[in-house]
């Protein structure tokens, strides 16, 4: 495990173990709370493997009241509780603690309502996002939000990370899709924010908990809005001879007043990549490769095209196909949904980073990487949603050579902070949690964290629940931020991902 | 800017003013410093579109920003614009016009039923209260809107939260939490806020209809449709001779609905839709976008309340539940219109007192709604509970209250 330092560990907490184990088996079923080492070890970790600790215990609670009672009895208690969801979480929110409890919501795993009347959905908070689409899509509904786990990734947690997609230039990210949470805070209050009604009054603390990464209380009901499928979907895809090119026909396409479903870039060593891996059919020959997808009516969809086509074609698009079938334009998409699994084949490990920027600065923010390449001397593929400024460049590295892991460290973090530099922001959509912990002094000061901290105070006053994510215990900002994966296995080797 | 400002900024030292109109974020720190240390009331004003919501106001000293205003920097193409939070709402859009561009909340206008003309206040106002128009249930409310600030907390720290990209998890969502916060966290000094482009064209779908249940109907097929309306409203028959236009040839209560898009898919929708809906061709008329415009611009700033004298509610309920709602108040023989394709009723009282709210607000909780109080007659205001929050919500209220504003109230 890299060094990072996490809170101080209790050892009075740990050496009591027996007895919590004892009395958390009075709140729930004595089958559900997991404390052999083999059995708490799957836990260790969530997508960011490169972070690893078992927790004290795992909890598996069944009921509502059982996590009320649970939290009010850790806070008693003084002993720390980590939330988790799936753990597909790519900046280690869900990263255990050696004297928490991991309070793991898996069996909170069912769909409540189909409400078609108020077009919501209401679901306990481990339902998978992909489920949610899968449930009301026999009445030609889906869920916008789509994050690339989205087979796996549970929506508690999309809720808890504020997660995004390839849709949400258009449609928003989760935050902006959810109507209503119930919620525990660590003192055991059970409350509820929103509901099916569209906004509430008093403050918005639904949306101070959307994207709070577990730290201000823990999700056990969501209700999240549910969207009429387009009449008609397409996707384009267009090679360009450079990246300037591609960035540019991205912020010309924005300018001329279309907003795209989906708008992706990829340069050509993760073209390659994704095509030799998924046969995709893309233009292999090309320095950037874009897809775009425009949804609505014929009618609408064809004029987008059309546009599509010119401004392309202003900007020296070397080729362009436009998918003929629905068929097609999924095929279109399992390329780039592949295309980190596919970067396996082009090192050992990888690095993916997560920073947002403006779309105007996207020519300018490759060249710094393929710069920082150069001097790192470490190969990069790059995967972006340009429709909304969202980066995730992929560093190459071996790590098995500990110099090679920290230049890949060193990397990132000045990506990151090139980010913030031209206007944008750490983290798009992963999160801070521990990854990105020691660089949020690159995006706020001192005030603004501590007023931030006093937010997490008031809700949690002895910071119990998940500390250690999103602030630095120091606030010395030292450079740190990685998702480490290992000869391309990935938690989820499986699941598409951006 | 940032410059200059610092140079001309002349920190407050005359405190014995009772209306303070800085010209800086030096100076509207300094000013909530002052009144930190002395433990003096502010209020936050600057155009005072919303002054007379709820319950009259008075606190000791003032700050009006309606000095601190101007665009900052506008972007069309990376669909933003950030702005002193002082600055007219005018001012903004017309030059979002330019770009032909928008704010796609249309924040509802509190102009005509306040002041019997046209204003929508600062952009400020319009974030801190939160009031979305008819688009919301298609584009989401203002604070959906809002990429990030800076302002001044309680204790006249500068905090800022987001940024200016759409995609920004850093940290806690402030932007959030500001909005609808009515000026009692933050004081707003800077705002970003999305622009989107303007549709190219929009028609609205008028369809005569009596039947309020028939009405929700419509609503609630059109909102569920691929056709993708904009806008949803039932109109009963006492508010139609606001609405005369020369292609409204329908007569009585009207439900209408809007799509907005590219010119040849409006009329591909609107027939569409038409099929869905199962109505005929001499049940419609079809506003075309000139005077669709007027149609949803008279919505959106509430003009058929615009003599309205006396009580106006706001209820926002799941849609489901609005017929129910309404048959159940019917009793107080109030007038209303619906917006929000079904999930906002405004609602104009006649007579009202503690007794009559307390019921509608009963009525409205048990639907999984709330109301919330924005005209009241002169004699209530000292009294009225102008929103509805439970208990539990209060308590956190308070807490959250405090640690922004540094100090217990």
């Amino acid at each position: 495990m890299t060094s990072l330092q996490m809170p101080k560990v209790e050892k009075s907490i740990i050496s009591n173990k027996d007895k919590i184990v004892l009395d958390i088996g009075k709140i729930t079923k004595k089958e559900n709370i997991l404390f052999h080492e083999d059995e708490v070890k799957p836990y260790e970790t969530d997508a960011l493997a490169a972070y690893r600790q078992a927790p004290l215990l795992v909890v598996l609670p069944e009921t509502v009241s059982e996590v009320s009672s649970i939290l009010k009895y850790c806070n008693e208690n003084k002993i720390k509780v980590v939330p988790r969801g799936a753990g597909t979480g790519l900046s280690g929110g869900a990263l255990p603690l050696e004297d928490c409890v991991l309070l793991a919501m898996g069996k909170f795993n069912k769909i409540l309502e189909l409400d078609y009347k108020n077009r919501c959905v209401v679901a306990q908070p481990c339902v998978t996002n992909l489920a949610i689409t899968n449930a009301v899509k026999d009445k030609n509904f889906y869920y916008a939000p789509d994050p690339s786990s989205q087979i796996a990734c549970s929506i508690g947690g999309n809720v808890a990370e504020n997660s995004g997609g390839v849709h949400s230039l258009k449609y928003g990210a989760t935050t902006n899709n959810l109507l209503g949470i119930e919620v525990v805070l660590m003192d055991g209050t059970v409350i509820r924010f929103g509901g099916k009604t569209m906004d509430s009054e008093g403050y918005d603390f639904l949306g101070l908990m959307t994207g709070s990464e577990g730290l201000l209380g823990v999700i056990t009901e969501v209700t999240v809005k549910i969207l009429k499928t387009p009449e008609v979907a397409k996707a384009a895809l267009v090679g360009f001879s450079s990246i300037d090119d591609a960035g540019n026909c991205v912020s010309q396409i924005i300018a001329q007043g279309c907003i795209p479903a989906g708008m992706e870039i990829m340069d050509k060593a993760l073209t390659k990549a994704t095509n030799d891996f998924s046969k995709a059919g893309y233009p292999t020959d090309a320095e950037a490769m874009m897809i775009v997808e425009f949804d609505g009516t014929e009618h609408e969809v064809e004029n987008y095209i059309k546009i599509i086509k010119k401004i392309a074609e202003k900007n020296n698009s070397s080729s362009l196909k436009i998918s003929k079938s629905n068929e097609e334009r999924l095929k279109f998409w399992a390329g780039r949904k592949a295309a980190f699994p596919a970067c396996g084949v082009l090192a050992p490990d990888y690095m993916c980073m997560d920073g947002s920027i403006p779309r105007g600065k996207l020519a300018e923010v490759l060249k710094e990487i393929t710069r920082l390449s150069k001097k790192y001397d470490l190969p990069v593929a790059n995967a972006f949603h340009a429709g909304d400024g969202n980066l995730h460049p992929l560093i190459m590295f071996n790590a098995n050579d500990p110099v090679s892991l920290r230049k890949t460290e060193e990397f990132g973090a000045e990506i990151l902070k090139y980010c913030v530099k031209v206007g944008g922001a750490l983290t798009g959509e992963h999160g801070v949690g521990i990854e990105k912990r020691e660089l949020m002094c690159e995006a706020f000061n001192n005030t603004d964290i501590q007023q931030q901290l006093t937010i997490k105070i008031a809700l949690d006053p002895n910071s119990l629940l998940n500390p250690g994510k999103v602030y630095p215990i120091l606030r010395k900002c030292a450079e740190e931020g990685r998702v480490h994966v290992h000869g391309g296995k990935t938690k989820f080797p499986d699941i598409p991902r951006f | 800017m940032y410059m200059e400002e610092k140079q001309n900024s002349q920190i407050f030292q005359d405190f014995s003013q009772s209306i303070f109109k800085p010209k800086t974020v030096e100076e509207i720190s300094s000013i909530i410093k002052e009144c930190y240390k002395k433990n003096i009331p502010l209020e936050i004003s600057c155009l005072k579109t919303k002054k007379k919501i709820g319950r009259n106001f008075q606190a000791e000293k003032t700050l009006d920003l309606s000095n601190y205003s101007g665009i900052i920097e506008y972007k069309p193409e990376e669909l933003y614009i950030k702005v002193k939070a002082g600055t007219s709402l005018k001012e903004i859009i017309s030059e979002l016009d330019k770009h032909n561009q928008q704010f796609a909340f249309e924040p509802t206008d509190f102009g005509p039923l306040f002041s019997g003309s046209n204003n929508e206040g600062s952009i400020g106002g319009v974030v801190a209260c939160n009031f979305a128009g008819p688009r919301r249930f298609k584009v989401g409310s203002v604070r959906d809107h809002l990429l990030g600030f800076q302002g001044i907390n309680g204790k006249g720290e500068v905090i800022k939260s987001g940024g200016t990209v759409v995609k920004n998890v850093t940290g806690y969502d402030l932007s959030k939490i500001l909005s609808g916060s009515f000026g009692t966290l933050t004081v707003l000094t800077e705002i970003s806020v999305k622009v989107l482009p303007k549709p190219e064209s929009n028609k609205t779908l008028v369809i005569d209809n009596p039947h309020l249940l028939k009405a929700l109907d419509y609503l609630s097929l059109a909102l569920s449709s691929s056709s993708d309306p904009s806008g949803g409203v039932f109109y009963p028959e006492y508010f139609r001779n606001y609405f005369t236009f020369n292609d409204l040839t329908v007569g009585g209560p009207i439900t209408a609905i809007r799509i907005e898009g590219s010119s040849n898919s409006i009329d591909h929708r609107i027939k569409k839709l038409c099929k869905e809906l199962e109505i005929q061709s001499n049940d419609i008329s079809i506003l075309e976008p000139e005077q669709s415009n007027i149609f949803w611009e008279k919505t959106r700033s509430l003009q058929v309340f615009s003599e309205l004298k006396n009580n106006l509610l706001r209820i926002v309920v799941p849609p489901s539940e609005s017929f129910e709602v309404l048959n159940k108040i019917k009793v107080y023989e109030p007038k209303y219109f619906i917006d929000w394709g079904g999930n906002l009723i405004w609602l104009q009282l006649d007579n009202i007192n503690q007794k009559i709210l307390r019921e509608i607000k009963e009525i409205v909780k048990i639907a999984s709604g709330y109301v919330t109080a924005i005209k009241i007659e002169e004699n209530l205001k000292a009294s009225i509970d102008v929103f509805t929050i439970d208990p539990i919500k209060y308590k956190l209220t308070e807490k959250l209250k405090k640690v922004l504003i540094q100090k217990e109230y």
